[in-house]
């Protein structure tokens, strides 16, 4: 058991606590409790005529192919984010541990790319592999490749998994370079006296060692995935073509403020407040008590 | 004693309310989607007209893109604080006619400012995609266009192509794509930007062909697509053959293909006369013409549509608010002021007397283009196929066009599959709009 503070009187404890509980209430629970309401409501966009289904706008998204579809895009978008993201940086940082000499500066130049914002690195991408001036899509049809993200949606993916994990690999790489520091290094000088190669010396030692920062990155990839890409998927393909890049979080902005379905986009956001929580517990339950660090 | 302090006081400050409303200026607020010079435009009008007079001020708030103002409008109205006048564009018109209680209609607010309002003053074309099914006119416009043809002079001199003479009908373009392909003149023939509005919307009022029932949705929000018609089909799978060598190259949704056209990819190019600017900005050796028609189409070239967006006004404000609308939609009508947005701005002008003053100034004997989509929308009265289209829903119908369409060009499905899936998809998101 910790200690536990004794206050001298009882007020001023939730006086102390006061302003994060109205931080929660007035900018989690009220808009929350608002979606939720919005949620069973079916009403026209101005909120002249409305009335409360209770559960229909769920039971009208869940059996929607389109979100159905939506659910298959943002699965094989987030795995392969978090995969490219996680797989890069922990090669990158390896890498970075055999640097000697400017080390420093060669870390520091990973780090940047962290500080773009999502809207840009998908302007950039979309630059960069535009069919008709990209310098990247031209270098792409000149290897024969016939590069058309905007009718293509296999491209289309391909394009906003580099964008988003791009963006990530910064992060990932300054956890793994973390997490290796931690290992002792005298595990590693045994295996190679032992005769161990490095490959070996990896997989045997170093990877495994590296489980707890791997599982930590793979929760907050999978988040950064599902709900921090909306601005490059928003800037690059829009969820097109089709709709072969539509995840859950921008089908919610496209039904509620494109369309102006509310209801709909309403009980989505429920949905998925459901899955941040999930994932939050799974979180705290294995990666804060399961992970011992050291 | 304490009650009647209190009654005292606020009798004190309502005749102290109600002397100063009487003397103070009246702020109309303008919320707009103008960015660049069209928004240098916006301000210089609104500073125009608070100098002119000193009873009304307009404040112009430029509130995002066309969907962002449109949204914010509608967050405003919800939490009852809406600005006075809002920017729609032509997509959202629906929407805001199906909102019947949160808009006052223009027609209306005109007539309120003291002078008759005359319709017949302005262009039909135009006045008649704003107007309600008994012609009472909504909205004002503001900024409207029509799609027209763009050919790049270089690229078809190249390809042994009559640079005087664009392309009249789309087997016209089709035969001139394929030459400039052929010829290696450039590596595409033809492109477009706005699938959906000129492909669909307009390529239905242009051939006097109906895009959905109750008038495109004009008479009434009941509406059944009817855009999978033999023509539409036909017309479609002609692209998605073009697009299978790159003969036809698709940009986007949206106006990404000007890239396309302004990079000289391709020769020919239809997009909105609204889109000159870049063009002229480009340097490029271009020529312009009509949208093209089918030429086996019964009644084409009929009239086009316009695009762009109008000026919507709330209901439920004080009446002080409505007369300096009217003061300031007339102030706008004036034929000067209106001959000038047009000439500068390239939108089309509002009133008849603004496009006659504008012809005598000889102002499309060099300007040609200009007066391309004025001809296109004024040459014949509009029909039930060619007033507009009018949807609760349009955004969300061109997204799922935009969708099927997609899916064509890249092989998955045909013409006819995509457009049978178009007018179910959009059918049942138009019953679920309008409430069934």
């Amino acid at each position: 058991m910790s200690p536990r503070v004794v206050f001298p009187n009882k007020i001023l404890p939730y006086l102390l606590v006061a302003p994060q509980l109205a931080i929660t209430l007035i900018f989690f629970y009220w808009p929350a409790s608002q979606a939720l309401r919005q949620s069973m409501l079916r009403e026209d966009p101005f909120g002249l005529s409305s009335k409360f289904v209770w559960f229909a706008n769920f039971k009208k998204v869940l059996s929607d192919p389109n979100y159905l579809n939506s659910i298959q895009v943002t699965a094989v978008f987030s795995i392969a984010t978090a995969a490219v993201a996680m797989g890069t940086a922990l090669l990158l940082a390896v890498m970075a541990e055999k640097v000697i000499r400017g080390r420093g500066v060669y870390r520091t130049l990973m780090i940047w790319p962290y500080a773009v914002a999502p809207a840009i690195a998908g302007m950039l991408w979309l630059f960069l592999f535009n069919p008709s001036i990209g310098s990247l899509a031209y270098g792409l049809r000149w290897l024969g490749i016939n590069w058309d993200p905007l009718l293509d949606g296999e491209q289309a993916m391909a394009l906003v998994v580099a964008a988003a994990s791009w963006k990530q690999i910064s992060y990932n790489f300054l956890f793994f370079v973390a997490g290796l520091q931690a290992i002792p290094k005298t595990l590693i000088e045994a295996a190679a006296i032992d005769g161990a190669k490095p490959t070996k010396r990896f997989w045997t030692i170093v990877f495994p060692l590296l489980a707890p920062t791997t599982f930590f990155l793979l929760v907050v990839n999978t988040v950064y995935a599902f709900f921090d890409t909306f601005g490059i998927i928003h800037a690059v393909t829009g969820g097109g073509p089709g709709k072969a890049t539509e995840t859950l979080v921008y089908k919610v902005y496209n039904d509620g403020f494109v369309n102006l379905i509310l209801g709909d986009s309403a009980a989505q956001s429920v949905i998925l407040m459901v899955i941040v929580i999930a994932l939050t517990a799974i979180q705290f339950r294995y990666v804060e008590k399961k992970v011992h660090y050291g | 004693m304490k009650t009647l302090g209190f009654a005292a006081g606020v009798a004190a400050t309502m005749t102290l309310l109600s002397s100063t409303s009487a003397f103070a200026v009246t702020e109309i607020s303008w919320w707009h989607a103008m960015t660049g010079a069209n928004n240098e435009v916006v301000d210089q009008l609104s500073k125009e007209f608070n100098e002119s007079q000193s009873e009304y001020k307009v404040v112009p708030v430029f509130k995002g893109t066309y969907p962002e103002t449109l949204n914010a409008g509608i967050a405003a109205f919800r939490a009852k604080q809406p600005p006075t006048i809002m920017q729609v564009f032509d997509a959202g018109t629906g929407t805001m006619m199906g909102a019947e209680g949160a808009i006052k209609p223009v027609a209306e607010i005109l007539s309120m400012g003291g002078q008759a309002f005359d319709k017949s003053q302005y262009l039909p074309g135009i006045v008649a995609y704003y107007s309600k099914p008994d012609g009472t006119m909504l909205s004002f416009p503001y900024n409207s266009s029509s799609p027209i043809l763009y050919y790049n002079k270089d690229i078809f001199q190249k390809a042994g192509l009559d640079v005087d003479n664009p392309p009249k009908t789309w087997g016209e373009v089709w035969d001139a794509a394929k030459k400039i392909k052929s010829s290696s003149a450039a590596p595409c023939g033809f492109t477009s930007t706005w699938l959906t509005w000129i492909h669909t919307e307009n390529f239905a009022a242009w051939n006097n062909l109906s895009y959905g029932t109750n008038e495109n949705g004009i008479g009434g929000t009941d509406v059944e697509l009817k855009i999978n018609a033999p023509a539409f089909v036909k017309h479609f799978q002609e692209l998605a053959d073009l697009a299978k060598d790159g003969t036809f190259k698709y940009g986007g949704r949206t106006s990404e293909a000007k890239q396309i056209f302004l990079a000289g990819e391709c020769g020919i190019f239809t997009e909105s006369s609204g889109g000159l600017g870049d063009i002229v900005k480009s340097g490029m050796n271009y020529g312009t013409g009509q949208l093209p028609y089918e030429a086996d189409a019964a009644g084409a070239p009929q009239n086009t549509i316009p695009g762009g967006a109008s000026l919507w006004v709330f209901a439920g404000l004080p009446d002080e608010q409505y007369k300096g609308v009217a003061a300031f939609f007339n102030f706008l009508s004036q034929t000067p002021i209106q001959a000038r947005l047009h000439q500068v701005s390239g939108y089309l002008p509002v009133t008849l007397a603004a496009y006659e003053e504008t012809k005598k100034s000889g102002f499309y004997d060099k300007n040609p283009a200009r007066e391309i989509p004025i001809k296109q929308m004024m040459g014949k009265e509009p029909t039930e196929n060619s007033k507009g289209v009018r949807l609760v829903n349009l955004p969300q119908v061109r997204d799922i066009e935009n969708e099927e369409l997609e899916k064509m060009l890249a092989g998955q499905q045909t013409a006819q599959q995509a457009l049978d899936n178009t007018v179910a998809r959009g059918n049942k998101a138009i019953q679920e709009a309008i409430g069934n």
